[in-house]
């Protein structure tokens, strides 16, 4: 059984372990060590974070299910963070590093491409959810709207994978198995609604 | 200027100027003369740039053999260079069939004994909206059609890719249906712009850019140039090529470079050329609509993407 001290004690390490590859990238990137289209290589890296980021936030609600990792769930709402603090980065790449503020281009790719239209939604959809991440937010919202307007997750989850796969021109292994992953946690969780009243009777 | 490993390896004799010694001890000596005038391509740039145009740099030797698409060898850029290593581009034929006078498999020293090799410095751009500046070493691809002797009917040109996927570990996963074909309508094969390259900046060709021999034609995107090529075909049908079999909708036939063709993935009104931090403006015909856009007056180039 692990307890809510244990897992609040690995948060340090946790924030540290997260963190890191954020910095060894800027560190790279301004040193020239990031092959020879850092760009490229910057947006993509921040992208694939953030998206493993949200899939771990949503795996993080499904293992507590399991009785010993009750209280993982205090990890949570930190990757959770994380993955918008990458998010911001991968978006603020693909702005000012790719297109150098070109706002009238920008906003052309973004309604034109059905990929980037992906990508942009799921960050808009992600704004709500860390804007109202404190306990302090809980408390005003009341639990069941700060919950209800917390099922964005589920959204941001389908459209970042959904950002990932069009992106990818052949090998789609690797995108088709984060929306595999999807599927499953949210079958998870439809599984547990449908169970749950037989179990209360 | 950065002096990169790669550019001080001691040169061996190249396939490429050793085309016509054949292993006479006074030839041998003369292909030691003539590869040392073009060994040293870190001290003489001046070869190549002087092909430039004023808005291009070359990219460097380690740019162009360590980021590249190849699926034949994996899909990611860098995968190329790390996973070629076993690939053995030696000895090498292409098989030439379809309507030809007499179809036949030519050795490739043989073909590179009845031609002459030229520098040529292109700009090659990717479909995925980035651009290098290459110097290639090669031969009009229409001295070889010239040797192929294609019959009257002939109005295409298919090119076929080698399948070897204990050699090319990319071609154990289908990713794309192996082997890899492209092709040209006869008008653009025999362009004096397309060309055969057999090597860049002086080295034989690397593997992870196609070797021993590969298509490059400047005016397409990048993915028409098509490597490692082990089959010429003619054909009087225009041929199916692998892109546009696997996603029609995104890749053409014809693949012209062209910045008002918006393609679903990425505008093509820009690049990012390797090396450099902003974007550039994209090139009608990848800069060389004077030499080709006579080939497509009569098309529409939004409907023939």
């Amino acid at each position: 059984m692990f307890s809510t001290r244990n897992f609040n004690r690995s948060k340090p390490v946790l924030f540290i372990l997260i963190l890191f590859p954020s910095l060894l990238w800027a560190y790279q990137f301004v040193t020239g060590n990031l092959g020879v289209n850092p760009i490229e290589k910057l947006m993509d890296e921040l992208g694939l974070m953030a998206l493993r980021l949200i899939i771990i936030t949503l795996m993080i609600t499904t293992l507590s299910n399991i009785k010993p990792l009750k209280s993982i769930v205090v990890l949570r709402r930190m990757i959770g963070l994380f993955a918008f603090y990458y998010v911001c980065l991968h978006f603020s790449t693909y702005i000012v590093l790719d297109h150098f503020l070109d706002m009238q281009f920008i906003i052309q790719d973004i309604i034109k491409r059905p990929f980037i239209t992906f990508g942009f939604i799921s960050f808009l959809f992600l704004i709500p959810l860390a804007s109202t991440s404190t306990n302090n937010m809980i408390k005003r919202l009341g639990f069941k709207l700060w919950k209800k307007i917390h099922y964005l997750i589920y959204p941001v989850a389908i459209l970042a994978s959904m950002h990932f796969y069009v992106l990818v021109r052949a090998d789609k292994t690797e995108p088709v198995i984060y929306i595999g992953i999807i599927i499953l946690l949210l079958l998870h969780r439809i599984f547990k609604r449908l169970t749950r009243p037989q179990l209360a009777q | 200027m950065k002096i990169l490993g790669s550019e001080i390896t001691p040169y061996k004799t190249y396939l490429n100027r050793r085309k016509f010694i054949k292993g006479s001890l006074a030839s041998a000596m003369l292909a030691t003369v003539t590869s040392s005038a073009f060994a040293n391509h870190d001290s003489d740039l001046s070869i190549y740039t002087k092909n430039l145009n004023e808005n291009d740099k070359l990219n460097s030797y380690e740019e162009i053999t360590t980021y590249n698409n190849f699926y034949e060898f994996g899909t990611h850029k860098k995968h190329p260079h790390l996973n070629s290593g076993n690939f053995k581009p030696r000895p090498w034929t292409i098989k030439i069939d379809g309507l030809v006078k007499k179809p036949q498999t030519f050795d490739l020293e043989k073909i590179l004994s009845n031609v002459t090799i030229e520098d040529r410095v292109y700009r090659l751009r990717c479909v995925e909206a980035w651009s290098m500046v290459i110097p290639w070493q090669g031969f009009q691809l229409s001295e070889l059609i010239k040797m192929a002797e294609p019959l009257s009917s002939a109005k295409y040109v298919q090119f076929v890719t080698v399948f070897r996927p204990e050699e090319m570990p990319g071609q154990q996963k289908r990713t794309i249906i192996w082997p890899y074909r492209e092709g040209l309508r006869m008008d653009e094969a025999m362009n004096p712009l397309t060309i055969l390259a057999t090597g860049l900046y002086g080295h034989e060709m690397p593997n992870q850019n196609g070797a021993p021999i590969r298509l490059v034609v400047p005016w397409k995107y990048g993915f028409k140039s098509i490597k490692s090529i082990v089959e010429i075909r003619f054909l009087d049908t225009q041929p199916e090529t692998s892109w546009e079999t696997l996603a029609p909708w995104e890749y053409g036939f014809y693949a012209n470079v062209n910045p008002n063709v918006n393609h679903p993935r990425w505008s093509q009104g820009t690049e990012r050329r390797i090396g450099e931090f902003k974007r550039r403006e994209t090139l009608m015909f990848n800069g060389y609509e004077k030499e080709v856009a006579h080939l497509y007056k009569d098309l529409d180039l939004t409907k023939f993407y």
